[in-house]
């Protein structure tokens, strides 16, 4: 691929060629321009040239451009939601810290067992921070909201449900028969439903299950749900990488008389987890975007304190800048993630490299 | 398949019968609970429920539904919603992202970074968010006075969109149903040859059919403070399609690059080798291989598309999701409500993986693969 597309850097002939070669590419190509210069010169008079980047709601009302001063004035809402303006510092530095741990997790380099203590401690830490308690001002987790809230989420279902998808994986591949048909159930069902079902039940079918008087609050009910979402998709991966293990590595492991326990921790799983990695990457960048769903059952991610900003009668119906900022956010980290997936492909499979 | 044996095989009923015990009693633990609570609220198990009047109006069904009508209906009314909403979804995402796969597989470099831009668009930012993003601009169209018309005949507006309908003579029906015949009598779907001599002949019917007896076209016009005539698509349904739409056909789009570049290339040279044309290479040797490969994809896009569409709760259009919770939470009937739910999407995920698991099977029998 990356040899092809040097090839045509190097002649801007060729290039030139593929573009007007034929009069099928050279419609083609007139069609694209056209659609570029229909679309852009409006696109970028209204994101750029007449947009309004301060000033009060007056100043926007007769603008023709976009009015970036509503994201500029509400800012803070959008990023942490309710969170006391007091406070938000604490907000900001849980997300810091989330996405701090993230960055460091992302060199293969630097996987040593130090950074799964690392990321426990960052979770207790995030959890510290936005709930308040020793030396802190309690904050009630219905006040939380905005970016650290949608980063805890996915971080706290993923680290959650990543045992809880292996478990499940081994289950479906054991030899007994019970906890093979329960895993396979509790997977085909939770794959099989929309996140919202799923929303649905651990906000309000759960807590029926509850004995009386006992009472889940809405947010870790929330996180449940979401756990159990991202294990099953887990699983699934995991399965499959476990599957592309060959069987003469537990064949030989066992021959060497080790107990089928540690051949399956010493031999298969290091594998097998290896494999999976690209694919829970992509699992990773599908559950961030997921995690909005959450609106559904009122608790203000990222992507539902946006949406409530452009409910305010101050700022009413600035939602093109709204959308258009988080969408931007959404996609940065999610390109981001997507590409370092493919560079973690390369590197951990050099010998299939094209 | 060795894994997971921990103990020897004398301790083996011993932990199984542990492990049956404990999980019985959690779950008579959790009903227990569940019944207690269920007491307290006075609120009886069961789906009497269903039969009486629901007491709340849904807008945008294709089924009529009025507050007097039951709750059984209003489910009904839900889920045609949901199913007009997948059908079309599907039906309209295939299309325009073999299209966009098609742009994306060609050499024209313009071209293919354009697709590539709107799939990385599509792909990297989430579904609720484009919908949101779709319902914001819809309802923000001009009053219908002032209707946007993107074709003739076609009208935008903050009432949604109004289409122009067909009302077919007698002839189309017959040529349709003529098609119809001839396709099953091929009883091939995905044959060696997408178009094959019956095919065109059906083709051909209906067109001749088409021009002999025109269809009447319904056009909508303005008339006082809104439109007559045509079909008028609420904006939560035109949103929710479109956002479904242009978010899966970018997935589409994929699975179709992907298919047609994951056919051996030693398949183009040994066609080319032949002296086939690249176009009939690409008609009788490449896709049949590479539809072969798409369609599991394609169904699970296909029911990812479906499971999407129970977003609809957060822009207000009332899919069968939005219908069932709306009920639960007036009834209290979370449990029966939710139960519903499951055994609707899970029939719907068994009959699709049935019907790949039988394709699969024929390709096997003729030992297509």
């Amino acid at each position: 691929m990356t040899a092809v597309r040097l090839a045509h850097l190097g002649g801007g002939r060729a290039w030139l060629r593929r573009c007007v070669g034929t009069p099928l590419n050279a419609a083609l190509t007139a069609a694209a321009l056209g659609l570029l210069a229909l679309a852009l010169p409006p696109l970028l008079r209204w994101a750029v040239l007449d947009a309004v980047w301060s000033g009060p709601p007056s100043a926007c009302r007769g603008a023709a451009g976009a009015c970036w001063a509503f994201i500029a004035a509400k800012l803070r809402f959008i990023l942490v939601g309710l969170y006391p303006p007091a406070a938000a510092w604490r907000a900001v530095a849980a997300a810091g810290l989330l996405g701090g741990l993230v960055l460091l997790s992302a060199h293969p380099r630097l996987w040593r067992p130090w950074l799964l203590g690392a990321w426990a401690a960052g979770l207790a830490a995030t959890l510290w921070l936005l709930g308040g308690g020793g030396g802190l001002e309690p904050v009630a987790s219905r006040l939380w909201g905005g970016l650290p809230l949608t980063l805890l989420l996915t971080a706290g279902g993923l680290v959650a449900g990543f045992p809880l998808g292996v478990a499940l994986a081994l289950a479906r591949r054991s030899r007994r028969r019970t906890p093979r048909l329960l895993a396979t159930v509790v997977i085909e069902t939770v794959r099989g439903l929309p996140l919202i079902v799923i929303l649905y039940v651990a906000s309000l079918v759960f807590p029926l299950m509850l004995p009386g008087g006992i009472s889940v609050d809405k947010l870790l009910r929330a996180g449940a749900g979401m756990t159990l979402f991202a294990a099953a998709y887990i699983a699934e991966a995991v399965r499959a990488a476990l599957q592309a293990v060959p069987r003469g590595q537990a064949e030989a492991a066992l021959s060497l008389g080790l107990r089928p326990t540690l051949v399956l921790l010493l031999v298969v799983l290091p594998q097998g987890l290896k494999m999976a990695i690209p694919s829970l990457v992509t699992i990773a960048i599908g559950f961030f975007q997921d995690t909005s769903l959450v609106a559904v059952i009122g608790v203000f991610d990222l992507l539902n304190t946006t949406r409530a900003a452009t409910l305010d009668s101050e700022w009413l119906g600035f939602h093109d800048e709204a959308y258009s900022f988080v969408a931007a956010v959404y996609f940065v980290v999610c390109a981001a993630a997507s590409h370092y997936g493919l560079w973690l492909e390369r590197r951990l499979n050099p010998e299939r490299r094209r | 398949m060795t894994t997971g044996r921990t103990g020897g095989a004398a301790q083996e009923p011993l932990v199984s019968a542990v492990g049956f015990l404990c999980m019985a009693a959690l779950v008579w633990w959790l009903a227990r609970n569940t019944l207690d609570n269920l007491d307290r609220q006075g609120i009886a198990l069961g789906f009497g429920f269903l039969g009486r009047p629901a007491g709340f109006a849904l807008d945008d069904t294709l089924l009529a539904f009025e507050p007097a009508h039951s709750y059984a209906r209003a489910i009904l009314a839900g889920l045609l919603n949901t199913v007009a909403v997948a059908v079309l979804g599907c039906v309209l995402a295939g299309v325009l992202g073999f299209l966009l796969g098609a742009l994306r597989l060609s050499d024209n470099p313009i071209v293919e970074a354009l697709v590539r831009a709107y799939v990385e668009l599509m792909r990297n930012t989430p579904l609720l968010l484009q919908l949101l993003f779709w319902s914001a601009v819809i309802h923000a169209l001009p009053p219908v006075r002032a209707a946007a018309e993107p074709l003739p005949g076609v009208f935008l507006s903050n009432r949604g969109l109004v289409l122009p309908y067909p009302v077919p003579g007698a002839a189309p029906l017959w040529a349709g149903g003529l098609l119809l015949v001839l396709l099953l009598a091929g009883r091939r779907v995905l044959p060696a040859r997408l178009v094959t001599p019956a095919r065109l002949l059906a083709a051909a019917g209906f067109a001749a059919a088409l021009a002999l007896a025109p269809p009447e076209w319904r056009v909508p016009r303005l008339k006082g403070f809104n439109f007559v005539g045509g079909a008028t698509v609420s904006p939560e349904f035109t949103a929710l399609l479109a956002g479904l739409v242009l978010h899966h056909a970018a997935g589409v789009s994929e699975i179709v690059r992907g298919a047609v570049l994951g056919v051996p290339a030693g398949q183009w040279e040994a066609a080319q080798a032949l002296g086939l044309t690249r176009a009939r290479t690409l008609h009788l040797v490449v896709l049949p291989q590479a539809l072969r490969a798409m369609v599991p994809l394609l169904a699970s896009t296909a029911l990812n598309l479906t499971k999407g569409s129970s977003l609809a709760v957060a822009i207000g259009f009332p899919d069968v999701v939005s219908v069932l919770g709306t009920i639960g939470s007036q009834t209290g009937q979370e449990i029966e409500v939710m139960a519903l739910l499951a055994g609707l999407f899970l029939a719907l995920n068994l009959a699709t993986s049935s019907a790949l698991n039988a394709y699969n099977a024929r390709l096997l029998r003729r030992g297509e693969r």
